[in-house]
C-alpha cells in the first residue's frame, strides 16, 4: 500500500511538473490572467470607482462580495461543526467554578502576556479598520483578535478568558458578524439596488456613490472580523478541552 | 525579487515539508509545519502578494499551529505510522 502511494504521488507530481511548462512566465503582462478584460478593469478602474487603493480588498469585499459572504458562512459552519462533534455537556456544569479551575502559566508568562495583549488587540483592530487601504482586512484582523483571546486563555487559564468571552457571547458574536454582512446586502436591496450593490447606499452615507462603496467595504470587513474572532476562539476552546470547556491547557 | 533569496527559502521550504511529514513526534511535526507556513509566507511577500502573505502568517503560522498543538495534548504524542 505504501509503495502504491509513493508511485501515485510520483506520477501525479511528474504530471504537475510537466503542466508547469505551459504556464506563462512569472510576471508576464501578456499572460491570459493579466491580459483579459476583467483584470485590466480591476487594475485600472478600482481606485476610480471605489476610492479604495488596495485592489485585493476591493475585489474581495466589493466586486466579489458574494464569494466573501459565503466564505464567512463556511467559517461559521466549520465552528458549528466542531461544536456539534466535540461539545460535551456532561463534564461541565453551567456555573463554572472560577476559583477552582485556574491552570494558567507562570508569573513571567502572565506578566509578558498582560503587557503585549493590548498591543496585539489594537493592531488587530487597526488591520480590520485599515484593511481597504493597506494589506489586511476582516479575516486577518479577526484571526489576530481571536489569537489574542487564545493567548489570554493560554496565559491565565481558560476560565479567565471565558469570563470575558463566554460560550454564549462567542456564538452571539459569530451570528452578529454574518448578520452585519447579509444585512448590509439587504439594505442595498431595500434602497432599490441589487444585493450587495453598495453604490445605492450614497443616500444614507456621507459622500458620493464611490465613497459609499469604500465605507461599505469597511462595514462588511467588520462583519467578517466578528465571525472569525468568535469562531477561532470557539475552535480553540473546544479542541483543547475535548469539548468540556473547562481545565484546558 | 532577489533570486538567491528565493532559492534559499525554497530549499528550506522543501526540507521543512519533508521533515514535518517524516517526524514521528506529532508535537515536533506541527512545529515544523508552523515553520513551513512562515517560510511560504516569506515567499508570498517576496513575490508581491502581501495580502496572501499576511493571511498565511496569521492563519497558517499562528492560529493553526496553536490549534494543532492544543489538539495533540488531547491525543497521543507519538504517531503510529
Amino acid at each position: 500500500m505504501k509503495v502504491f502511494g509513493l508511485v501515485a504521488v510520483f506520477v501525479v507530481g511528474l504530471l504537475l511538473l510537466s503542466a508547469t511548462q505551459d504556464f506563462p512566465s512569472w510576471g508576464n503582462p501578456r499572460s491570459a490572467a493579466s491580459d483579459g478584460e476583467v483584470s485590466s478593469f480591476y487594475i485600472e478602474k478600482t481606485e476610480a470607482v471605489t476610492k479604495v487603493p488596495n485592489m485585493v480588498t476591493a475585489v474581495l469585499a466589493d466586486f466579489r462580495g458574494y464569494d466573501t459572504m459565503f466564505e464567512t458562512v463556511v467559517i461559521f459552519i466549520a465552528g458549528i461543526g466542531i461544536i456539534a462533534v466535540l461539545r460535551n455537556f456532561e463534564g461541565s456544569d453551567s456555573s463554572i467554578d472560577y476559583d477552582n479551575d485556574d491552570n494558567g502559566a507562570g508569573l513571567l508568562a502572565r506578566f509578558t502576556c498582560s503587557l503585549i495583549l493590548p498591543f496585539i488587540q489594537i493592531f488587530a483592530l487597526y488591520v480590520v479598520a485599515h484593511g481597504h487601504h493597506s494589506p489586511g482586512g476582516g479575516f486577518q484582523g479577526g484571526v489576530m483578535l481571536g489569537a489574542s483571546y487564545i493567548l489570554l486563555a493560554l496565559a491565565f487559564g481558560l476560565s479567565k478568558a471565558k469570563r470575558i468571552f463566554s460560550e454564549r457571547r462567542t456564538m452571539i458574536f459569530a451570528v452578529v458578524g454574518i448578520f452585519i454582512y447579509v444585512g448590509w446586502g439587504v439594505l442595498c436591496l431595500l434602497l432599490g439596488g441589487e444585493f450587495l450593490n453598495y453604490s445605492v447606499l450614497d443616500s444614507i452615507l456621507p459622500g458620493d456613490a464611490m465613497m459609499a462603496r469604500s465605507y461599505s467595504m469597511l462595514v462588511v470587513e467588520i462583519g467578517v472580523a466578528f465571525t472569525v474572532t468568535a469562531i477561532m476562539f470557539s475552535m480553540y476552546s473546544n479542541l483543547s478541552t475535548r469539548g468540556r470547556l473547562s481545565k484546558g491547557l | 525579487m532577489i533570486w538567491q533569496f528565493d532559492i534559499i527559502i525554497l530549499i528550506f521550504l522543501v526540507v521543512a515539508a519533508i521533515v514535518s511529514l517524516r517526524l514521528k513526534d506529532l508535537l515536533g511535526a506541527s512545529m515544523v509545519f508552523g515553520i513551513y507556513s512562515f517560510l511560504i509566507c516569506l515567499l508570498w511577500a517576496e513575490m508581491g502578494a502581501v495580502d496572501v502573505a499576511f493571511t498565511e502568517a496569521a492563519v497558517g503560522a499562528g492560529v493553526s499551529t496553536v490549534i494543532m498543538i492544543a489538539t495533540i495534548f488531547s491525543t497521543t504524542r507519538r504517531s503510529k505510522d
